[in-house]
Parts: C-alpha cells; structure tokens; sequence
C-alpha cells in the first residue's frame, strides 16, 4: 500500500463520524432511486406481462341486450384480434358470518375452452364446469378475505332469487387488479368481490340466453382503436350500447396507471434532493481538510508528487465515501423495494409480483452517486492542485472580515460581541450559509410533504362523508324503477330517511373534448347526498342545466354559460345541449348533476330511480341488512360508514408508512448537514473558541458562538421549508389527481410547526454532539500553535 | 511592589503522560509572587515555566502540590470556578495573539469588558497601548506588533490583578517588540498589576524586579535586579 493511501484510510477512521453523515445522506438518494425505479419497473413489467399472457383486452362496451350473433360482424372489424362476448351483472351476496351484504360482479366464462380475452390465472381448484350449476371461481382477494377454498359456498342474491354458489377455484383476472366496490374510495376485498361462472348458467339466471350486456375486445398492434370503437358503437348502438371506451377509462387499468406516474415522479424529486446535499456535504468537509492540509499538500509537491497524484488522492477520499452510501443505500432500498412490493400485493392482484433487482439499476444509482459526489469535490480539489508549492506551504492569507454597517458596530450596543462574531462568520461564507440552509431546508419540505396528507384525508374524509354523502347506504337497483319504489325503501325496517336518485351514463362533450361520466340526478333539496359550492356551502340544483364539478370544467374546458353537449348512451346516443349552470366542488369521479326532474325530461321516459340513498337507525343496521337481502331488485349496496372506516384505515396505514420513512429521510438530512456543518465550524474556530475559553468564557457561553450561528441558518431554513414544502405538497396533490378522486390541497399550520419541531430537534441533539467537543478543548494546546 | 504574596506555590509538581512515557514537566516548584511585582521567566524549551503559567493561570491542573491566589487554593478548583478566577482576575498574553478574526480592535477588548465587573472602556485600554486610532481595524488589518498590543490592551481592560504574558515578543522584530514591553511596563507602574513574562530573549530581564532561570522542571536561579532597565535600552 502506498503511503497516501496509508495517509487517505488514517484520514477516513479520524474523520469516520463525518464520512458516515454523509454516506447517509447519499444512501438516501441511492435508496430512494432503487426504491423509485425498481418498483416502477417491477409493477409496470408485471402488469406487461400478466396483460400480455391473460390477454387483457384493450377495447370495452357495454349494452342493454345485444344478440350473440353480432359476434362475426364485431370480430371483422379492422384491426380486431379476439372477442369476448359477456354477461356481467352485480349481484348481492349473503356471506357466512357477516351481516352487512357485500356487493359482487358476476362474469360469464366461456362453457367451453378459455375465454378469448381477459383470460383467468388459476389460483387453486379448477374452473366450473358448465353442467353443475352453482359452481363459481372467485378472485383471490376475496377469497382470502373470508377464507374460502374449493369446496366452500355461500349465498347471492342473483335476479331476485337466492341462490347458493359453491367455489371450485380461486383465480385471478387482468381485469381486476385493482377491483374497488361501489361507493367504496379504497378496495374492501371483505365487502366487494369478482367471480366467474359459466355462460350458459349465468345467462339463465340472468334470462340473457343467446345475448351478452358487456363486451371485451382485444386489438392488434398498431390497430385504429378510435375507428374500433367507432364502428362498435354503430354496430351496438341499437341494443342499448352504452358507447366504446380504452383502457384509460378501465379503472384498474387507470389506478395501476396513477400509481406508475407517482413512483416516476418520486423518482425525479427524491433522489436529487439527497444527491445534491451530499454533493454539498462533500464539498465542504473536503475544502476543511483540504484547507487543513495545505502545508502538506504544498510538501508533496515540493518532494516531487504530481498534482495529478494529489488530486486523485483526495479523489479517493471522496469515492470511498461514496461507496459506503451506494453500498448502505443498495442494502435499504433493496430492503424498502421489498417492503414496497409487499404493500402493492395487498392492494394489486397479480399472479405474481417480484422486486425487480436488475444490476443496471443498481449500476446507474452508484454512477449517480459517485459523479454527484465528485462534482461537489471537484472545487476543492481544484483549489489545492493548482497551488504552487512554495505558496502552498505557506500559511493561507488571513481571512479578511467586515463590519456589517459601515460605521463599526461600538455604537451599537444591541448584540454582544459573541453574537457578532457568529454573524461576521456568517455573512463571510455566505454561499455556504445559504446552502445549509436550503439543506436543511430540504428537510423541512419533506415533512410538511410527508405531513401534510393527514390533513388533506382529514378534510376529503370531512368533506366527503360529513358535508356531501351523508347517507348512511346507497341501494342500486338492477334496473331503473318508478318513484313508487322510493316508499318501498322508505318502509324498509331501520331506515329514517330515503332520498332517490337516478344515474344516467353519457358522453359529455364540449367542443373537441369529451369524457364518459354519469350525470346524477339530484332532488331539488338534497338532504343526504348534497352538492357543495366552490366554498362548501351546500347548493340546491337549479330547475335547468348541469351542475359540474371544478375538475370536469378544466377537462372540458367549460365555464358556466356554455353549452356543453350531452349523449346519452343508454338511449340510442340521442345528442342533447345543456348548459353548464354552475360549477361545484367534488372530490370523487367526475362529477355532475342536474335536478332529476330535469334529468328525466332530459332522458325523456319519465320519472325513474336508479337508486335509493337511506339514513339508518344504527341500533336496526342487522334488520335493514336481512331485508335488503330479501330485496329482489337491490342489485348493490354501498355502505357508507364502512366505506369510510376502510378509507380511513388504508390511508392512514399509507400515510403512516409514508410518514415514517419520510421522517427518517428528513433526519438523515438535518443530521448529515448539521452536524456537518457544526464539525466545520468547530474544526475552523477552534483556536478563538480556545482564545475565549481562556479570557473566562464559560463552556456555555463559548458554545453560544457555534448555537447561535447553526440556530440562525436552521432559522431561516424554515420559512424556506415551508415554502418548499407548500409547492412540493401542491404538486403531490396535483400528481394524484385523476379521473376517479382527487385529494383537497390543504396545509394545516400545525403541520408546519411540526415539521419544524422535528427538524429543530434533530438539529439541536447534533449540535449538543459537537458540543462535547468544545467542553473537551484542550485549551494550551490551541494557543500554543499557529494556526 | 509591596512584600504581600499575590500567588504562593509550594511543592508544585505537573506530569503528563506522553504516549509510553510520563514527562516530568514541574518537579517541585516553591516560589511567590508579590502585588505589583514583574517578574521575567528564563529557561529552555521544555523546562518548566509555561506549565507554571498555564496552572497559576487555572489553564491546567498540577498533579501535586499547591498554588494559592491570595488566600485562595486554585488547586482545589474545578473547572467553573478556574473559569470565573480567570475572568476576573488573569490576563493573557500569547506568542500568536490570539485575536478573534472577526472582531474589530476596539471589540476585541469589548469582547472581554462585557463580561468584567469593573472594566475601562476599551477606547481607554487601546489608548494606553498607543492604538486608539486603529480601534476600528480587523486583526488582518494589523501588524504583527499592533495584534499584540491590541491583546495587551484586551488583557488589562478588565483591570486584572495579574498578567501572565507567554512569550509576548516572541514573534515579533526588536523595534516593535519593544513598543510591546514599554506598554507591559507602563501599566506595571500605572496600574500596578502583577507580571509573569516567559521569555526567551535573555536581554529582556533586565526590566524585571526579579528573574527566575527554569531547569529540569524547576528553579535553578532566582535573582533580584538592583536597577531595572528602560525598555528601550533593552539589548536584543
């Protein structure tokens, strides 16, 4: 071993403390990218490749009754690769020990042979078999949620009749794999569930023999899919065609789509916030040791080292820090990408799910790393190299300082003397001021990111299920009925109040933009499902036009006043004007409403219920429950108060996770730069703080000097914070907005204060680290020396 | 100079561990210093007398024996009470001056006023080291020379009642080192503040009242001078 690489591993283990802070913080960034990237590359090639073997279809419809035999006429159009023709109907289902019904969708298989497109991953069991009726395969998430296996049965409530269904297997679909109920804001694998029953079963119970009401095509590459679904519509159009649409209007397809933008985004904020700090981290530890060891330096080229040799000897230095932070930060984002796909696999169904580990990956974060490390120590090593050894090995120049006001501050008696010497110090390096600051800064922001979550949910959960849907349940009929069914409800055992509603799907169009979305139809003083203002207050439908919500206004650019363009999809496509009358705030799908007895003038066959909203007397849910199953034409339930509970719960077990690691990221930060910036401070003041300690300083007071300089610059990180933090969160809010919610962007000021307090004390305990030291200055020796 | 003892040391003995080996730095020092008395330190590097100054200044602690300051035992004291000895009653002179960077002049003494029971203004201190026009530069901005007297004028701004000056004129050249002595002795006579002055320059014994010449860890020579020089006629 040469003698400078004795020299480099003698400076590591002395400056362990300080190399290991900055390998942390440069762990972070390489944790992160292998966390962002891996799991964005492991969801995105699963869902690739479960797509691709099950061949999940890439155009869907639906129809009120459409003949089987359309099948040859559909499968000739251009571009087309494989049709499926179905059945799909919700259904209640009476599960063994559980009171409240849960909600199901039935889907036909092929009798005979698989299904063309969405084909079935066979969990256990096998598929039903066409000649025994009442067999199922069910999606595994339910399954597992109420512990069936083959063999198990249970009861559904089927066309009005109950019927008992015995599972054969447990299998899982491309369609599904995020399979979200009714009214429900997160999937409840206990509440909703899929299966799968043979067509001709499913058509008799159903009376739909020889016909199919949902349809599932799967396209060649390259194909037209807007002609596809254009010629769709014209061939479906009279059977009550509810309009073509893509995958991007495939609600799982479009949530694992969200996810995937997320961890892309993640991907490109995270990572730099961690790579540029310690670039920063690098860059002023080095210029320290450099400045230190000048005299050296100035020596070995005097005895014949080459300013290349030198360089790369402080090169090194800087590698191996780096290779300590790839090598920790490999180590926790392999062990977070884990943890990741394990979260995704209670949320997503897939037949399998694994954590990517390609060493490109793996590669491209150490390159990273390494390159932003050697960047941030490219100007010290700089400086030193293009020194000539004679002016090396002298003493730098003094540093010179200034008074902050041009008259000298003697007249000022304001600040002691300590405080001023903290503030000259500060104004001096400023650049290096304001970059501990925005370092620590940055942690700041993190928080009030991580943090700020709690308070949106709290305000959506608040908005949502306190102000807007206050309803206890919603009942969805199988088929539209007349009012009279409203009494029947109102009549039900438990049920204080009942407010109808009707759902009517269309196409609504404003110029060139269009979106599919259900316009609902409202009572003229909605008391249980109310429409909330752009300031919450809750409005009354007006006779005419279309209340919509902010987010279908900005899609479709429309302001109140325009027309907007309505197709209705279940009633042969017929094109109707609107105009837009107000715009209102809603948080979930894309929302608009119109009065119902404006919706049914709309439609056009008089008065007609889609559904029934109820309040229920909690003390009578159970009865409620047993005669909702009892209820023929009750096609679905959505409960609202379990609806929210499970919100809540999935959310807050997310925003917990994401909290924590969020924290511990923030801790690293402020302890890399802090205690950093505290050892620097120290190593370079050390002989005045001596010089104090001997004019009859007390350690506290000494110690004043470096708190009062990290207090100013971890002072003026939090407003900075702050407001990073503010435009950080508004971005996440924007990131996950979407077509099925989007989250209200509110920031709390505890939350500020929070991330502050966090922040605060972790700069403090690294500060009092560094203390310690000055209480163990050894005072003679100090003053001996020249500096 | 009166005859009352200011510090008493008696059997004052300071090891350090030095690696392997334990240095004998004191090996029983008996010696007193009197109120307003100057007294010149002589020795060779390593033989005792920094290590006297830095434990009758409460920088260091003797391993036995005692030092008293007045009726004080200072080898009794912990480290907080060494704190407040030192700033109420020692001054401090070092080879390198030991200034803060990024004071001014004038708050280099004010930095040691504001925390002094009776301090002068510091205008007045500089002044009585013939600085009072520089008051408003940063050390960088100094001589060699000036620095020194800006920490002599730091030192007696407090009005101690003892200066220990550790190789005052060390690195400084004659004709400024001599301004440097012709202040420590104008406020050895205005003043009457106690001196102990380490030097290597033998020719500056001459403005003592008494020279005390180290070797091996203790006093070799104590010698009184009859008649005391000017500095100015300091030989070099």
């Amino acid at each position: 071993m040469s003698v400078l690489d004795k020299k480099l591993f003698r400076d590591l283990a002395r400056l362990w403390a300080q190399v290991l802070a900055i390998a942390l913080v440069m762990a972070c960034g390489v944790a992160t990218l292998i966390l962002a990237i891996g799991a964005y590359r492991s969801l995105e090639e699963t869902r690739a490749a479960f797509y691709d073997r099950y061949r999940f279809a890439t155009v869907f419809s639906g129809a009120t009754r459409a003949p089987l035999a359309l099948k040859s006429a559909i499968a000739s159009i251009s571009g087309v690769s494989g049709v499926e023709l179905r059945v799909v109907k919700p259904v209640l289902l009476d599960m063994p020990g559980m009171a409240a019904p849960a909600t199901g969708i039935a889907v036909s298989i092929p009798d005979h042979g698989e299904p063309a497109v969405n084909r079935l991953y066979l969990r256990s069991g096998r598929l039903p078999e066409p000649g025994r009726t009442g067999e199922i395969a069910v999606t595994e998430p339910f399954a597992e949620a109420h512990r069936m296996a083959p063999g198990s049965q249970f009861d559904a409530i089927m066309n009005g009749r109950k019927r008992t269904l015995t599972v054969t297997g447990i299998v899982l679909s491309p369609e599904y794999i995020y399979a979200i109920g009714p009214g429900d804001m997160v999937p409840d694998q206990r509440r909703f569930g899929v299966f799968f029953m043979p067509r001709a079963a499913l058509a008799g119970i159903f009376d739909m023999e020889g016909a199919f009401n949902d349809l599932a095509l799967r396209t060649q590459r390259n194909a037209d899919l807007i002609e596809i679904m254009d010629a769709l519509d014209r061939l479906l159009g009279p059977y009550g065609g509810t309009g073509a649409h893509d995958r991007t209007d495939q609600i799982s397809h479009t949530f694992l789509d969200n996810e995937l933008i997320q961890l892309r985004a993640m991907a490109s904020v995270i990572p730099p916030v961690f790579l540029f700090v310690s670039a920063f981290l690098v860059n002023m530890i080095l210029t320290r040791l450099i400045a230190l060891e000048r005299e050296q330096v100035g020596l070995m080229k005097a005895v014949g080292y080459g300013s290349a040799a030198i360089a790369w000897h402080y090169a090194k230095l800087t590698l191996v820090v780096a290779l300590v932070g790839i090598a920790i930060g490999s180590l926790a984002g392999n062990w977070l990408g884990r943890g990741m796909t394990r979260l995704y696999g209670e949320f997503f169904s897939f037949p399998f799910l694994i954590f990517r580990q390609s060493l490109d990956l793996y590669a491209i974060a150490a390159v990273v790393s390494a390159g932003a490390a050697l960047a941030g120590s490219t100007r010290a090593i700089w400086g030193v190299v293009s020194l000539p050894p004679a002016i090396a090995m002298q003493p730098p120049a003094p540093t010179r300082y200034r008074s902050l006001f041009s008259q000298g501050t003697h007249h000022l008696r304001i600040f002691s003397q300590l405080t001023i010497m903290a503030a000259r110090h500060l104004v001096r390096w400023p650049v290096r001021t304001l970059l501990t600051a925005f370092g620590t800064s940055l942690a700041v922001a993190l928080l009030v990111m991580a943090l700020f979550s709690f308070d949106s949910v709290a305000f959506m959960v608040d908005t949502v299920f306190f102000r807007t849907d206050r309803q206890d349940a919603t009942l969805a009929f199988g088929t539209e009925r007349s009012p009279r069914a409203l009494q029947t409800v109102a009549a039900m055992p438990g049920v204080l109040k009942a407010e109808g509603f009707r759902a009517a799907p269309v196409i609504l169009r404003h110029g060139h933009r269009e979106r599919r979305l259900t316009i609902s139809g409202a009572a003229e003083k909605p008391e249980l499902s109310r429409i909330l203002d752009k300031s919450l207050a809750p409005v009354a439908p007006p006779p005419v036009g279309l209340m919509i919500s902010d987010r279908v206004a900005r899609l479709l650019h429309l302001q109140v006043g325009d027309m907007a363009e309505v197709e209705l999809l279940e009633r042969a496509h017929r094109k109707v004007q609107v105009p837009v009358s107000a715009i209102v705030e809603s948080y979930i799908g894309l929302a608009v409403y119109m009065r119902a007895d404006a919706l049914d003038g709309l439609v056009g066959d008089g008065p007609r219920l889609s559904g029934v909203r109820v309040s229920v007397d909690p003390t009578r849910l159970g009865e409620l429950y047993r005669e909702i199953k009892r209820t023929p034409a009750v096609a679905a339930i959505a409960l609202q108060g379990l609806s929210r509970e499970r919100f809540r719960e999935t959310i807050e077990q997310n925003i917990t996770i994401m909290t924590t690691v969020y924290t511990a990221l923030a801790v690293i930060i402020t302890f890399g730069v802090v205690y950093n910036s505290a050892r620097i401070q120290f190593s370079e003041r050390a002989r005045e703080l001596a010089s104090l300690r001997v004019l009859g300083f007390t350690k506290g007071e000494v110690s004043g000097v470096l708190l009062i300089e990290l207090g100013a610059m971890v002072a003026l990180a939090q407003p900075l914070g702050w407001l990073l933090g503010y435009l950080l969160s508004w971005s996440v809010v924007r990131g996950f907005e979407s077509d099925l919610f989007r989250i209200p962007f509110v920031v709390e000021r505890s939350t500020f204060a929070i991330a502050s307090l966090v922040v605060i004390v972790v700069a403090v305990a690294s500060a009092l680290i560094v203390r310690r030291r000055i209480d163990h200055l050894d005072l003679v020796r100090v003053l001996k020396t020249r500096e | 100079m009166t005859d009352h003892p200011i510090f008493s040391v008696r059997g004052l003995t300071k090891a350090y561990r030095s690696g392997e080996v334990e240095v004998l730095a004191l090996r029983g020092v008996d010696v007193d210093l009197f109120e307003g008395e100057m007294a010149v330190l002589l020795g060779p590097s390593g033989s005792g007398k920094s290590t006297l100054l830095n434990i009758m200044g409460g920088l260091d602690h003797a391993t036995s024996g005692t030092v008293s300051f007045r009726d004080e035992e200072l080898t009794s004291f912990s480290d907080r009470q060494l704190t407040l000895f030192r700033r109420e009653h020692v001054g401090f002179v070092f080879q390198f001056y030991n200034l803060i960077p990024s004071l001014t002049a004038w708050e280099n003494v004010a930095l040691v006023t504001e925390i002094s029971k009776n301090p002068m203004a510091p205008e007045e201190a500089l002044e009585l080291v013939g600085l009072k026009e520089r008051m408003a530069h940063f050390p960088a901005q100094l001589s060699g020379g000036e620095q020194q007297r800006v920490a002599i004028a730091r030192a007696i701004a407090k009005r101690p009642e003892v200066m220990l000056c550790d190789e005052p004129t060390g690195a400084l050249d004659s004709r400024t080192g001599i301004l440097v002595l012709e202040a420590l002795c104008r406020i050895n006579e205005e003043l009457k503040t106690t001196m102990a002055i380490i030097t290597h320059n033998a020719g500056i014994r001459d403005i003592a009242h008494r020279v005390f010449t180290f070797r091996d860890g203790r006093i070799a020579e104590a010698v009184v001078n009859e008649k005391r020089a000017r500095p100015p006629e300091v030989s070099w």
